[in-house]
């Protein structure tokens, strides 16, 4: 006994300050520009059919996109001049549906007004998000000083915090713990299967993204999304059920 | 060149080529060769370790006569869950076998739907009912106790019932592949390039080890040489992988039992991992590497002395971990005899990886195949005897320090490599082949059919946990129920692996 606790005492305090920001070789939102021609190959080596071009104009839909970085590759490839696509070394945004994305800064700054208790659903995933999920727990991220808790039923809970494309064989889980859980409730479709849903394309096993059986509040782009986009999800998520709450 | 057989034949063929269970099954699995007027064909590998290969043979179904067989379970055990999701996929009877339940489709499904049959469209949305029991026993005083599929904690998704008598668990029965996506369906007609994001997504804990079984297949059909450079940063990626998931797993399995300064301090080492991952990678699960022809990233000599430096800081809190473990008596109390798996009961599953090796079963594919740059590591597998919950986290353990070993061999090579080419450009022509590698839940192997495109006509993926998962119901007989978690977490297998 003594032993362990001079073990836990030998160690410095782990718990960080969420930072967005990544290292050198991470695959984030992408940023610059390209002519027409090479944007068209961007969008055809898409494997979500997330890059979709107008002129010299392009859109990423950070719903669906797997963050493969093969847009940015293409370019490399076909541009010869300066212009060219590459990823921003943070990561995307929470994508909100009710209120704009000013709403999480403003959030990180007030202290919460209230906690939010979540239930996590696993629809159909690969197991990434979910074991960046359970990496929040862990003393770096400390999820818990934000006042967040995961609970083991859906009937505890304000938000239901789905990952993975929407499995035939999950629909109708999915579909009942929506419906246990109490009101005012929040849905938060989280990395780019739940949110997407284009990861697989579409089989005969899959129904989709959460959005096509259950309302989403509030998209969380990654594939997966770091324990800090999670983090950051999640207190605009309380913050909207504040909203919810009034 | 496989042998064909004649359905009538397979008992027989079966019997012959396990040779008593010294050969294990490795995978058994249907494709629809009606196309090239073949018709329906179950393919039968099996290990041969002697030769460090894999052979076996194929059964050929006439589509328009019979479609059953003699289920070969009774003879090979190991075979009860392909069998079952042959009959899924194909609609191939299995006479004789004994569960005849589904296995892969629930009960939104029509009966006769055999989705990867080619005459069915990838996104055929069919609805219809069938029948999917869940076993329970009955009799005085048994209760039942259903637990999921959606489960209390941040985990994936399956259904368990147990039959319990009192405390104790008599009977349990897992229904499964909640997340089937249908990927093997989703990738055909794709090239090996457009299927490797879908690939390296079938699990996140195993990506490198699903990606390179599925790249060594692909690099069989067209028959080319990966550069030595890529052979190692592949075979350092590997041993990434799996010190990233025993470390998780160490720090997961007191979990178990609420030893929580044993999670917190797995937790801090894990994280240090994940992001060693992403500088490394570029994401936390190191997607993004490995491509069919090499790899797509160098690891930089900057690189190398950062792993350097988090594999130094982990063995260390391995260490402590290790100590921690060993000096706590009632830890240990729960652990020892707690999930035991026999030595007979791993080798009649054909079970893989970890959960063998801890029931004093050396099965591990870096020795018993030669890929990668494992023959030039001078690699042993780790055993233990017991078989319990005790003798599997140990096993890790054992195995973190062979790692960190190797972690450091390879940096060495790759220093001394003085080839630079990271990978070969890949010209796809028609064929077959596998691939295997050793995940860190154990072996996983991949098949892959290439058409006269060069596309995929046929991804078969066995991973680990696949052979791993009916020891888990034998393990647990006789466990009282509160140890149920501790006993699963000591095996850590993957639903998303298994459930495709």
């Amino acid at each position: 006994m003594f032993k362990v606790l001079e073990r836990i005492f030998k160690d410095k305090l782990a718990t960080e300050n969420i930072s967005l920001s990544a290292s050198d070789r991470y695959r984030g939102p992408i940023e610059g520009s390209a002519n027409s021609d090479v944007l068209k190959e961007c969008a055809a080596v898409c494997p979500v059919k997330a890059f979709n071009v107008s002129g010299d104009k392009y859109n990423v839909d950070y719903k669906k996109c797997i963050f493969c970085g093969r847009c940015v590759e293409a370019c490399a490839k076909k541009a010869i001049d300066e212009a060219s696509l590459r990823h921003k070394h943070e990561d995307a945004l929470p994508v909100l549906i009710e209120s704009g994305q000013e709403v999480l800064q403003e959030v990180l700054k007030e202290k919460l007004g209230r906690s939010l208790h979540v239930r996590h659903l696993d629809a159909g995933s690969c197991n990434a998000c979910d074991f960046e999920m359970g990496a929040m727990s862990n003393p770096v991220y400390d999820l818990h000083r934000y006042g967040v808790h995961f609970v083991a039923s859906p009937r505890h809970a304000d938000m239901l915090m789905v990952t993975g494309v929407v499995t035939r064989n999950l629909e109708q889980a999915l579909k009942m713990s929506y419906e246990a859980l109490p009101e005012p409730k929040l849905v938060m479709a989280c990395g780019a299967c739940a949110a997407g849903g284009e990861t697989y394309g579409d089989t005969y096993a899959v129904v989709g993204a959460a959005d096509k059986v259950v309302p989403v509040d509030i998209y969380v782009p990654g594939c997966p999304p770091r324990p800090t986009a999670m983090i950051m999800a999640l207190l605009a998520a309380a913050d909207m059920l504040k909203e919810k709450m009034k | 060149m496989m042998t064909t057989i004649m359905p009538e034949a397979i008992l027989m063929a079966a019997e012959k080529m396990s040779a008593g269970g010294k050969h294990p099954l490795t995978a058994m699995f249907g494709r629809d060769e009606t196309a090239t007027g073949v018709g329906y064909v179950i393919y039968c590998y099996f290990e041969i370790p002697e030769e460090k290969t894999v052979d076996g043979f194929k059964v050929v179904f006439n589509p328009n006569g019979s479609l059953e067989y003699d289920s070969i379970t009774h003879v090979v055990p190991a075979a009860a869950w392909y069998e079952r999701e042959i009959k899924d996929m194909f609609g191939l009877v299995p006479k004789g076998h004994p569960d005849l339940r589904p296995l892969v489709l629930h009960e939104t499904f029509p009966e006769d739907f055999y989705p990867l049959r080619k005459n069915v469209k990838v996104n055929a949305k069919v609805r219809g009912e069938r029948q999917f029991k869940v076993r329970t026993a009955k009799g005085e005083g048994l209760f039942e106790v259903p637990v999921g599929p959606i489960h209390a904690g941040i985990i994936e998704p399956g259904h368990f019932r147990f039959s319990q008598a009192g405390e104790a668990m008599l009977q349990l029965d897992a229904k499964l592949f909640y997340t089937h996506r249908g990927i093997e369906k989703a990738v055909e007609g794709k090239t090996p390039y457009e299927a490797l994001p879908i690939v390296e997504r079938i699990c996140g804990a195993c990506s490198i080890a699903n990606t390179w079984s599925f790249c060594q297949a692909v690099e069989k059909v067209v028959s080319v040489q990966v550069p030595r450079r890529a052979e190692i940063i592949r075979t350092l990626l590997m041993e990434l992988e799996r010190i990233t998931n025993h470390v998780g797993d160490i720090g997961n399995i007191p979990a178990g039992v609420g030893f929580n300064p044993a999670i917190s301090l797995g937790g801090r080492l894990k994280e240090k991992l994940m992001r060693l991952n992403e500088a490394v990678a570029g994401n936390r699960f190191l997607r993004g590497m490995i491509i069919p022809g090499g790899v797509a990233q160098n690891i930089t000599s900057e690189l190398c002395e950062r792993i350097h430096q988090v594999m130094d800081e982990v063995a260390d809190g391995v260490e402590d971990m290790a100590t921690m473990f060993h000096e706590q008596e009632n830890f240990q109390n729960r652990i020892q005899t707690t999930g035991i798996v026999r030595n007979q009961t791993a080798m009649d599953l054909a079970m893989v990886g970890v959960g063998a090796r801890a029931s004093g079963y050396a099965h591990d594919s870096r020795s018993d195949f030669s890929y990668g740059v494992y023959d030039e590591l001078d690699f042993k597998p780790y055993t233990k005897t017991m078989g319990d919950v005790a003798a599997r986290l140990l096993v890790r353990i054992g195995e973190l320090s062979a790692s960190f070993e190797m972690v450091d061999k390879l940096i060495e090579l790759l220093n001394n490599c003085g080839e630079q080419e990271l990978s070969v450009v890949m010209e796809y022509v028609e064929g077959s082949g596998w691939g295997i590698s050793e995940s860190a839940r154990g072996s996983n192997f991949q098949y892959v059919a290439l058409d006269g495109d060069g596309r995929i006509d046929r991804l078969f993926v066995r991973s680990a946990s696949y052979a791993n998962w009916p020891a888990l119901p034998i393990a647990v007989q006789g466990d009282i129920i509160p140890d149920f978690p501790l006993i699963n977490k000591s095996f850590e297998l993957c639903y998303a692996c298994i459930d495709r």
